[in-house]
C-alpha cells in the first residue's frame, strides 16, 4: 500500500517538475524528440531511485556536516555509469544530449530527493520513492515531447502521421514547437491544467 | 587578440547565454526570480563563481584528465576524462566553500549579502554546465577566464530581467491557475524567443 502510493503521489498530485520546480533544465532541452525523452526518463530515473536507496542505506553513519558532499559523490558516481552506459549502447542519442546527461549530477530532483527522503527513510521505500519521483518527472517530459515532436515534425518516435505539406499532405510543421521556448509554454500549460483540477495548489498572490 | 575575447564575452552573454538559450540553472532561475534586489545578488555569486571554477576545471582537464594529459609525469597513454563530472563538481563544491569561508572572514558585508545564496550555487547546473561547454568546446585558459566571466553575466542579466517583469506582474490579474510558477514559465518562454533574436548575429 505504501509502495503503491509512494510511486503513484508524485505523478500528479505532488509532481516534482509542476509544484516543486525541480529538475527543469533538462525537460527544456531534451525534449524535441521522444525518442530523446525516453532515454533521458530511463537516466533520471534509475540514478534518481539508486541514489536515493544508496544514501538511505548509508544515512545513519554519515555526519550530517558532510552528508551533502557524500550525497553527490553517490549521484556523481551513479551518472557516470549511465553516461558511460549510454555511450556505449545508444551512442547517436547521447551525442545529441551529450552535456545534459552530466547535467543529471545538478538536477535538484536526485539532489531533493535524498536529501527530503532518503536520509529519513528506509532503503526499500526510498528505492520507491525515487521510481515514483523519476515518473513524475517522466510524465512531464514525456508529454512536452509528444506534443512538441507531433506538432512541430508531425512525427512520432520518428514514425510520420501527419502528412507534411512538402509531401504533397496537408500538415504545415509548427516551426514553434522546434524551438526550446515552446516547451516553457507546454510545462506552463500543463502546470495550469494540473492547478485547475487540484485547486489546493495555486500560490496565493 | 582582443578582439577574439570580447567577441567570445558578448557571444556568451547574449548568442549563447546559459539560462535563456540553453536552459541551464533553470531551478534557481525560476524560484528566485521574485524581486530584484535577490536576483541581482544570486547573479553576482554566479558571476564570481563561473568566473573562478571554469578557469580552474580547465587546468584541471588541460593537466590531469584529458587523453594524453598526464604526459608531464611520464604517464602519456592515460585517458582520465571519463572521471571528468565528478572532478567537476568537487572542484566547484570546493571553491563554494572556500569563497563561503574566504567572504565571511575578509567580507562579511558581501558575505551577508550573497551568504543564502552560495551553498545553492553547487547544485546550479548552469556552472557545471559552463565546465561541461568549456571542456566540449576545447577553450585555453585565457578563453576559458573569458568565457567563465561572460557566462556568468548572461545569466545574471536574464534572472535580474526576469524578476524584473515578475515584479511588475504583481499588479496585473493572471488566471487562478497560472498564477507564480505558472505565468513565469510563460514569461521565460517569451524571454528565450527574445533573447533568440540575438542568434543570428555572427561575431
Amino acid at each position: 500500500m505504501r509502495i503503491k502510493e509512494l510511486i503513484l503521489t508524485p505523478i500528479l498530485s505532488n509532481n516534482p517538475i509542476a509544484l516543486g520546480v525541480l529538475g527543469v533544465c533538462s525537460a527544456l532541452a531534451v525534449t524535441v524528440q521522444l525518442k530523446n525523452v525516453f532515454v533521458m526518463c530511463a537516466a533520471v530515473t534509475m540514478v534518481v531511485a539508486l541514489a536515493n536507496m544508496g544514501v538511505s542505506l548509508i544515512r545513519n553513519h554519515v555526519p550530517s556536516s558532510i552528508r551533502i558532499i557524500v550525497q553527490m559523490v553517490i549521484i556523481a558516481t551513479l551518472v557516470i555509469i549511465a553516461e558511460q552506459f549510454l555511450k556505449a549502447f545508444v551512442y547517436d542519442q547521447w551525442k545529441t544530449m551529450a552535456v545534459y546527461v552530466g547535467l543529471i549530477i545538478t538536477n535538484c530532483i536526485v539532489m531533493g530527493r535524498t536529501e527530503a527522503f532518503g536520509m529519513k527513510n528506509g532503503p526499500i521505500e526510498s528505492f520507491f520513492d525515487g521510481i515514483g519521483n523519476g515518473l513524475g518527472y517522466s510524465f512531464i517530459l514525456i508529454v512536452v515531447g509528444f506534443f512538441r515532436e507531433l506538432f512541430g515534425s508531425g512525427a512520432l518516435l520518428g514514425f510520420q502521421v501527419f502528412d507534411l505539406t512538402k509531401n504533397g499532405g496537408w500538415y504545415q510543421p509548427n516551426g514553434l514547437m522546434l524551438l526550446p521556448p515552446s516547451a516553457f509554454f507546454i510545462i506552463g500549460i500543463i502546470i495550469w491544467v494540473i492547478r485547475t483540477r487540484d485547486p489546493s495548489q495555486v500560490e496565493e498572490q | 587578440m582582443v578582439e577574439h575575447y570580447v567577441s567570445l564575452i558578448v557571444k556568451a552573454i547574449f548568442i549563447e547565454n546559459l539560462a535563456l538559450s540553453f536552459f541551464l540553472g533553470m531551478c534557481t532561475f525560476l524560484a528566485v526570480s521574485k524581486k530584484v534586489s535577490t536576483s541581482i545578488g544570486l547573479g553576482v555569486a554566479v558571476i564570481v563563481v563561473q568566473t573562478i571554477t571554469i578557469p580552474v576545471n580547465n587546468l584541471l582537464y588541460t593537466y590531469l584528465l584529458k587523453e594524453g594529459a598526464l604526459g608531464w609525469a611520464g604517464y602519456p597513454d592515460i585517458d582520465l576524462s571519463f572521471l571528468g563530472l565528478i572532478s567537476y563538481i568537487a572542484v566547484i563544491a570546493a571553491i563554494v566553500q572556500i569563497l563561503e569561508m574566504t567572504l565571511d572572514k575578509f567580507f562579511p558585508a558581501l558575505y551577508n549579502a550573497l551568504g543564502i545564496f552560495l551553498p545553492l550555487i553547487t547544485v546550479n547546473c548552469a556552472i557545471l554546465g559552463g565546465s561541461l561547454f568549456m571542456v566540449e568546446r576545447d577553450y585555453n585558459f585565457g578563453e576559458s577566464v573569458a568565457y567563465g566571466l561572460g557566462s556568468g553575466f548572461g545569466w545574471a542579466l536574464a534572472i535580474a530581467i526576469l524578476a524584473g517583469i515578475n515584479e511588475k506582474l504583481d499588479y496585473s490579474d493572471v488566471p487562478k491557475g497560472l498564477r507564480g510558477l505558472g505565468i513565469t514559465f510563460m514569461t521565460s518562454g517569451l524571454l528565450a524567443i527574445v533573447f533568440m533574436a540575438f542568434a543570428g548575429i555572427k561575431l
